[in-house]
Formats: C-alpha cells, sequence, structure tokens
C-alpha cells in the first residue's frame, strides 16, 4: 500500500484546519521563529521536524497561545484566532499532551480524564456517571483499564495514554502530541500509534512531534521541518528520504555520522582484552537476576532490551545506586563493597542516569558548580577545588564539549536537553573514571547532540575508557558496541560480539517471547 | 551575564528590599523617638536603641542561621525553641546543683553539659529525618512538643533562678557591645567562613535542590542533613543559654516561646526560599534585624499588644511581597528602563528573579 495513494485524496478535499502564515516570535535578544508558515490538514499526522532550538516549541507556544507571536496570523477553520493561553486554545478544540505527563498521579484515571468538567448531579460531582462516560472514552480508544482505579498505579505508558484520552474528551479538532515516546517502549509505541490512526481516521489533526526519526517516518503522513526558527520546508513523508530529512534538519551533510562509525569501528580493532570490571552472580531480589559480567579496557558493552528488561537495573546495581544482594564487583581485579554510589565513584565508577532531570544535574546550580560537584563530592567538602582549578576545568570543558550557552554561570536547568547532557558527562569525565556508564545518553536530544556524544563515547573508548552503554534505540547500541549484552525479563539472556545487528538482538528478544508463548499454549 | 553597574546589580539584588524595609523601619522609629539613633558611651560600655536591638536579636539571629542552613537542606526544624528551653533549663539546674552556684566552674560544667545535651538533640532530628525518612515538619514536631515537657522535668516545673557572674556574662554581660551580640557575630562569621570558603555551602544547596543527584554525584547527602539538624540545635542551645543568662534564670514555659517563627520567618524575608537549595546568610542577618526591629518598635510606639502580631504579620508579607519579581516589576516601572541597561543585560538577571522560589511561592500565592 503507497502512503502516495493514500495521501492524495485526504489533501485534495479538504481546507486546512490549522494555518499559520508569516509567524514571528521573538524574546529580547532572540529570533525565536521567523515568518514561519504551517498548515495542518484534518485527519493527517503532522510531524514538526529540527533539531533542538530550532523553534518546535516555540511555534507550538504561538498556536496554543503561550506566546503571542509578533507578527503573523493564524487561521483556525478559516477564521482569525489568538488564544490567550493553552485553556483558551483548548476550548476551540486545540489539545496539547506534553512529554511528561501532567496529571494527578493520585486520583482515578476517571477524575483524571473528566477533571474540570465532570458530570454533575444535583450540584454535586457524579462519580458513576464520571466512571461511565471514562470507561466510554478509553473503550473508543480501545483501551481496557478500570476507570475508578488510580492512575499512578498505571505505568508511565498507561498514564500518556490516559492524557491523550483526557485531550480528546473534549472532541479536539487538532490534538499536538510532544515527545509522547519518548518514555514509552515497543509495545507501547505501537499501542500508541493505533490510537493516534483511530483519531486521524475520525478526522482529528495530530501534530506529532518526536526525535525518533523510525517512528516519525512509521507514523506521519506529512511533515515540516524548521531549522533555527525558519521555515526549511514542507513534504510529504513518503517524499522525503531519510537523508534527506536529517540534512534538512541540520543543514549540513552526515559526514559526522560516519566518522562515529569510523572511530567505532577503529576502537573495536583495538578493544583489550584486559578486564577493567567483573562481576559475578550480581544480582538484587525483585531487581536483576543474578548476572555475570566482564568489561574490558577500551571496551563499549552495549546493554539491549526493552523497556523495564532490568538494563537500568543491572546499571544501577554496578553503581551501588541499588545495594545489590548477592554476587560480587572486582574492579582491577580488587574487590569493590558497592554499598553506595560514594563507593563506587571512589573505585572509578561513573553513572549517568536516564532521568537527566530527577537523577542527573542539578537545575539550580550554574553549570560551574554541577561540573565540579562529583570531583568536589570525592575530595570533600572541607578541600574545596580552588578557584583558578575550577575555571581552567570548567572552561577546558565547556570548550571540549561544545557546551552552549559557554557561560559557566548559566543555570543548569535553563539549558536544552543535548546540553544537560554533556554537563552530566562533563561532570564525571572531570573525575577520570576507569568505567563510564550511560544510561539513554541520547534521549530526547537533537540529532547534532546526539552524534557528538556518540562520538565522544567511541573516542573515549579509543582512549581506554571502559563504557557501558544503554539505549533504546538498537540500530546506536549496535553501532557503538564491541559487545552487547541483550535483556529480557529483568534477567541478562545473551551476549552478542561486535557483529551483532539490530535483527540479532530482536531476534534474541523476540525467541524467548515465542518461547514462552509456546509454553503458555 | 552579571550585569557590570553597581546600581543595577544592586538593584537586581535579592536584599535590596529587605534592606529597604529595615531602613524604612529604622527610619520610623527615628522619626517618633529622635532619641532611637542616639548612642551612648558610659562605664566603657556602649548604649542606645540600636544596640538594644542587636542585643535582644542575637538569639533569634542564632536560631535563624541554624534554620537558615536545615531549610537549605529542604527541611525545616519546629523544635529550636523546645531546644532553648531545654538549653536554659539544664544549665541552671546543673549551676543550682554544683558545689559552689557561684563559681566559673559551675558555669562552665553547666553550659557544656547543656550544649552537649543540645547536639544529641540534634542527632536525635537529624536521626528522624536523614535516616528514617520521616517528613522534617513531622519529625522535628516531636520534639517541639516533647522538649517542652523535657524542660519542665528537668526544671521540676518550677523557675530555676541562678546567681553566677560567670553565666549572667553570656546573655547580660558587656564588653564594649554587649557579650551576647559578639557571640552572635562570631556564629556568624564562622558559618559563612565554614561554608562558603570551604564546599559546604554547595554541598547543601545541591543536597537541597535534588537529594537524588546529589547521592547519584557522590555525596554524603545523609551525612549533610544530619549535620545540619546538629547545628540547628546548637545554634539553639547557644541562643538558650543567653535567654536564661539574661534574665538569670530558666523557665521552661515561655524561654524562647514561638522563636522558632522568628527564625523561619528570617529565613525566607532574608530570600531563602523553603523549597530548599540556595541560600543567604546576609539575607538572614538581615531578616533576624528586621524582626527584632519590629518587634522593638511595636514596644517604642506603643502599639497596643492586642495588634502586635497582626502588626507583624502585615510588615512580613510585605518584605515577602516585595520580593516577587512581579510586584518589582510594577515598581521598577517608573525608572527608564530601556536606555539605562542593554536588553541583553537585563533579560538573565530578571530570569535569575524567577529563580528565586521564595518570591515565587509568593507571586502563586498572589495569583490564586
Amino acid at each position: 500500500m503507497s502512503v502516495d495513494a493514500k495521501q492524495a485524496p485526504r489533501e485534495a478535499g479538504r481546507a486546512a484546519v490549522v494555518q499559520m502564515r508569516g509567524i514571528s516570535v521573538e524574546f529580547p535578544g532572540v529570533k525565536a521563529l521567523q515568518e514561519v508558515d504551517f498548515r495542518l490538514l484534518p485527519g493527517e499526522v503532522h510531524a514538526l521536524m529540527g533539531e533542538n532550538g530550532a523553534g518546535k516549541s516555540t511555534l507550538i507556544k504561538a498556536l496554543t497561545g503561550v506566546y503571542t507571536p509578533t507578527a503573523g496570523v493564524t487561521l483556525l477553520d478559516g477564521r482569525e484566532v489568538s488564544f490567550s493561553g493553552p485553556a483558551d486554545a483548548q476550548d476551540s478544540g486545540i489539545s496539547t499532551v506534553y512529554q511528561e505527563v501532567n496529571l494527578c498521579p493520585n486520583l482515578t484515571v476517571a477524575e483524571n480524564i473528566l477533571l474540570g468538567r465532570e458530570p454533575r448531579r444535583f450540584g454535586a460531582v457524579d462519580g458513576r456517571a464520571c466512571r461511565a462516560r471514562a470507561a466510554e472514552l478509553l473503550a473508543d480508544m480501545g483501551l481496557h483499564i478500570d476507570p475508578g482505579s488510580v492512575l499512578a498505579e498505571h505505568p508511565i505508558a498507561i498514564q500518556q495514554l490516559v492524557a491523550i484520552a483526557r485531550a480528546v474528551a473534549v472532541d479536539a479538532k487538532v490534538l499536538i502530541l510532544d515527545e509522547p515516546t519518548s518514555s514509552l517502549d515497543q509495545d507501547e509505541v505501537a499501542e500508541l500509534f493505533r490510537i493516534m490512526r483511530v483519531l486521524r481516521d475520525r478526522g482529528v489533526a495530530i501534530l506529532f512531534v518526536s526525535h525518533f526519526l523510525e517512528q516519525v517516518y512509521e507514523i506521519s503522513d506529512r511533515m515540516t521541518v524548521l531549522r533555527n526558527g525558519r521555515l526549511v520546508g514542507e513534504h510529504l513523508t513518503a517524499d522525503l528520504s531519510r537523508l534527506d530529512l536529517v540534512s534538512l534538519m541540520i543543514g549540513r551533510e552526515l559526514g559526522a555520522l560516519a566518522e562515529v562509525e569510523r572511530l567505532a569501528g577503529q576502537a573495536g580493532e583495538e578493544a583489550s582484552t584486559v578486564p577493567v570490571l567483573q562481576a559475578t552472580g550480581v544480582g538484587r531480589k525483585g531487581s536483576v537476576a543474578p548476572f555475570d559480567l566482564q568489561i574490558n579496557r577500551g571496551e563499549v558493552v552495549g546493554l539491549a532490551g526493552l523497556l523495564g528488561s532490568g538494563r537500568t537495573e543491572l546499571a544501577r546495581l554496578l553503581f551501588g545506586a541499588d545495594r545489590p544482594d548477592s554476587g560480587q564487583v572486582r574492579i582491577d581485579g580488587k574487590a569493590l563493597h558497592l554499598r553506595s554510589p560514594r563507593a563506587a565513584i571512589a573505585a572509578g565508577i561513573a553513572y549517568c542516569s536516564e532521568d537527566r532531570k530527577g537523577e542527573g544535574v542539578v537545575a539550580d546550580l550554574s553549570i560551574r558548580d554541577n561540573l565540579i560537584l562529583a570531583m568536589q563530592a570525592a575530595n570533600g567538602w572541607a578541600r574545596p577545588i580552588p578557584r583558578k582549578t575550577k575555571d581552567q576545568l570548567v572552561e577546558k570543558w565547556i570548550k571540549a564539549l561544545d557546551i552552549r550557552p559557554a557561560d559557566p554561570d548559566a543555570l543548569v536547568g535553563k539549558l536544552s536537553g543535548g546540553n544537560q547532557q554533556k554537563v552530566l558527562l562533563a561532570r564525571w569525565l572531570i573525575t577520570k573514571p576507569k568505567v563510564l556508564i550511560l544510561d539513554e545518553p541520547t534521549r530526547g536530544i537533537d540529532i547534532g547532540a546526539k552524534t557528538q556524544i556518540q562520538k565522544l563515547v567511541a573516542e573515549l573508548a579509543q582512549e581506554g575508557m571502559a563504557v557501558v552503554y544503554i539505549s533504546a534505540e538498537l540500530e546506536e547500541v549496535a553501532r557503538l558496541s564491541h559487545r552487547v549484552v541483550v535483556m529480557k525479563d529483568r534477567s541478562k539472556i545473551a551476549e552478542l560480539d561486535q557483529h551483532a545487528t539490530v535483527d540479532d538482538i530482536m531476534r534474541l528478544i523476540a525467541h524467548v517471547d515465542e518461547r514462552s508463548e509456546a509454553v503458555a499454549a | 551575564m552579571t550585569s557590570t553597574r553597581p546600581l543595577d546589580r544592586f538593584r537586581s539584588s535579592p536584599l535590596l528590599w529587605p534592606l529597604v524595609a529595615l531602613v524604612v523601619l529604622l527610619a520610623a522609629n527615628a522619626v517618633v523617638r529622635p532619641s532611637f539613633l542616639a548612642l551612648r558611651f558610659q562605664d566603657g560600655h556602649l548604649y542606645g536603641s540600636l544596640v538594644d536591638i542587636l542585643k535582644n536579636g542575637a538569639p533569634t539571629l542564632l536560631i535563624a542561621l541554624g534554620m537558615c542552613l536545615v531549610i537549605a537542606t529542604r527541611g525545616i526544624d519546629l523544635s529550636v525553641g523546645a531546644v532553648v528551653a531545654i538549653a536554659g533549663a539544664v544549665a541552671c539546674s546543673s549551676i543550682v546543683g554544683a558545689g559552689d552556684p557561684t563559681s566559673a566552674k559551675a558555669a562552665f560544667v553547666g553550659m557544656g553539659l547543656a550544649l552537649a545535651l543540645c547536639a544529641v538533640l540534634g542527632l536525635w532530628n537529624g536521626f528522624l529525618v536523614a535516616a528514617l525518612r520521616i517528613q522534617p515538619i513531622i519529625a522535628t514536631l516531636v520534639l517541639m512538643t516533647a522538649g517542652r515537657g523535657i524542660a519542665m522535668l528537668i526544671t521540676d516545673g518550677q523557675i530555676i533562678t541562678v546567681r553566677n557572674p560567670t553565666f549572667r556574662t553570656v546573655g547580660a554581660g558587656f564588653l564594649l557591645l554587649p557579650v551576647s551580640i559578639l557571640i552572635a557575630v562570631a556564629v556568624f562569621v564562622l558559618v559563612a567562613i565554614v561554608t562558603r570558603k570551604t564546599a559546604l555551602g554547595l554541598l547543601i544547596e545541591s543536597v537541597g535542590i535534588n537529594p537524588e543527584a546529589s547521592r547519584l554525584a557522590g555525596l554524603r547527602s545523609r551525612t549533610i542533613r544530619w549535620t545540619v539538624y546538629v547545628f540547628a540545635a546548637i545554634c539553639a542551645g547557644i541562643a538558650g543559654l543567653m535567654i536564661s543568662s539574661n534574665v538569670s534564670a530558666a523557665d521552661a514555659n515561655n524561654a524562647g516561646l514561638w522563636i522558632e517563627m522568628d527564625a523561619i520567618l528570617a529565613v525566607v524575608i532574608g530570600g531563602t526560599s523553603l523549597a530548599g537549595g540556595r541560600y543567604s546568610l546576609a539575607g538572614t542577618l538581615l531578616g533576624a534585624l528586621i524582626i527584632q526591629t519590629l518587634t522593638t518598635t511595636v514596644y517604642s510606639m506603643g502599639i497596643a499588644p492586642e495588634i502586635t502580631l497582626v502588626f507583624k504579620a502585615v510588615v512580613v508579607i510585605a518584605v515577602c511581597l516585595l520580593q516577587a519579581p512581579k510586584v518589582r516589576a510594577v515598581l521598577l516601572r517608573r525608572t527608564p528602563r530601556r536606555p539605562a541597561r542593554p536588553v541583553s543585560d537585563a533579560e538573565p538577571a530578571a530570569a535569575q528573579h524567577a529563580q528565586t522560589p521564595t518570591a515565587s511561592m509568593v507571586e502563586k500565592v498572589a495569583q490564586s
């Protein structure tokens, strides 16, 4: 089935539900958007593409009334509109679901869906009608969960879908999904896409923002590409190759990616067999089944598996963030008692959490303080790093990792995701670790920063650092790793060598599925 | 990022409005009672209303210093008032029970005992908060309630009076200035040096802003939180010695009553957020002075005792509002803005204000 065939008639018959013309948004000293045109047709999934800082969020915020454009007009169903805020936009049929679930975890699913517009009886909220209406909406989306259950009991993915149910409960004409998939695993993404298609076929116009190219190609009908606040082009998804898209987004050739491949390849030849970290029978009840793992000098070991497979849990055990209750870890042959992250750090292990905001950077501190935090903690409070040394280190690493803004006094909370990740990486690199554990270092960051970080990992390995690399993107793991450890259902199921392909990994994960299904049958 | 013009930097400093409030209060006093600003030098001692304010404010300042660090780690210590009572009770009953109740030795033993017990009480608070992970407001409520009971047990429910010249020096003595002022200043300087010249301040702030990220960066989050409660209790202990020494008596019921509220207010007025993180010692100092000046003003202006607390509340709300970015924006609008400073400079500075959580909290309240 060709996408073109489906596309053409849909486009021909319908007027755009949203039309933005010549939109500019300016902040003092910054032109965030410059004369951008954008249109959204009913019954399509429209991907908004661009690097971090390209203006995607700004465009969405200009559409939903968070920002007031300094120039340009916005038409909704042909009428000029100007919203005072997201609530106002929602009243006109434009609903937004954000990357982080913005619901009340301690209320029930039904209450969350209908919050603020509950059915009433004699002036009081009618709980029964509320649940019935919610059940109807959920069934409509093919979601079978108890509307009376508390939201927090459900996994993040379901919560995300509940947020979407809430968004469409107001008969949205336009649904904006800002990075909805960044915390979902593959099955959950499939479920989300199924629901998106249901809504699309019902005539809802969906604006979709995602950093995952594969997902964009799977779900979207059309895409608009932004770069540096300007419109680069609008294309049918089927007409634009991935390579062309990436070139449009970053405005340069893909030499950098090729470089990563080359470096990773070289490092592969040079990876030694000198073990740095040896884990034997390490595990923790309810977290990860006991596993053996050896990581050599100059080696990148990838951890692959679905969300919830135990890949993060394994990393946390190696770092002492959770205390293992069995097994032993040796660093350079010396046994290590992993009672706290502090002990792990002292032995030369560093860990970048997948939860950058919650467990990584300290948002209200400056770039300078964040960079030296781990080193200072290792030194102890009584031995402050001298101002001069501090400035030299900070200047060096801001430059080396191209952290922007290059202002040591800027608060880290104000930086983009990619730059926060770089700050976190630099914080550890300053401590010169022997083993660097990276959990989803490239999630939710733009392709430019992504490439830089992958390149850095390859270089670090080449210099002799042992790296554990966790990513939901199997291509990334396969490309960077000398060895791939496959996780499934909270245990290590296989270890593949350098020639492992994405298919190999997928087959391993799926194979266990088949077997367990066979047993079930 | 920071503006280079001193005036602009001053105008954007979070300390500006507390300072303005203090100056206004002092000026109001001077207008009502011209002798207010007068200082007299007599018998080698300095006298005057300003000295009185500093002297009476010393215990509040000490407690506010401890409270400031506790609040910076996202905690709060409600038990300081009770610890004040316990410190006084232990010191006085020990002195009274000594072989020679007037000797210097008795005084030092009594005070040493009192501070040691306060440190233990701080360990207890820290244990509940840092080790058992009980919410600080509940954990310290335990000692707030039980503490006065303990003080009553120690004093047998009586007000114990002592006659010990050495002990009396702490709260009522003079060394040009009242000794209590010198002690408070010494502790202030000590805290400033220990937290700002070492990395301790950074680590405390880091733990307060993001405890889990701090733990994963290798900080001893638990030890740091534990330590600040011990420090707060010792500060409260010293304040308790001052208060009971000043009247040469231990009053388990009334010593340090509601002083935890004054201390928390001082910290908040000084621009440190109850949400933890960035703290300001200078702000806390200003806050404590404002609180004490207010109290003095209320008395000296003859405001009826019934409305004293309401008056205090009004001033506190005013100072907090003045710290809210929105209110400040309205107030500063009159001054010429664009020509004075480049836009690129002004904006990040404004963004930093929005980061002051106290101010944004007030702003939220104002909005709702």
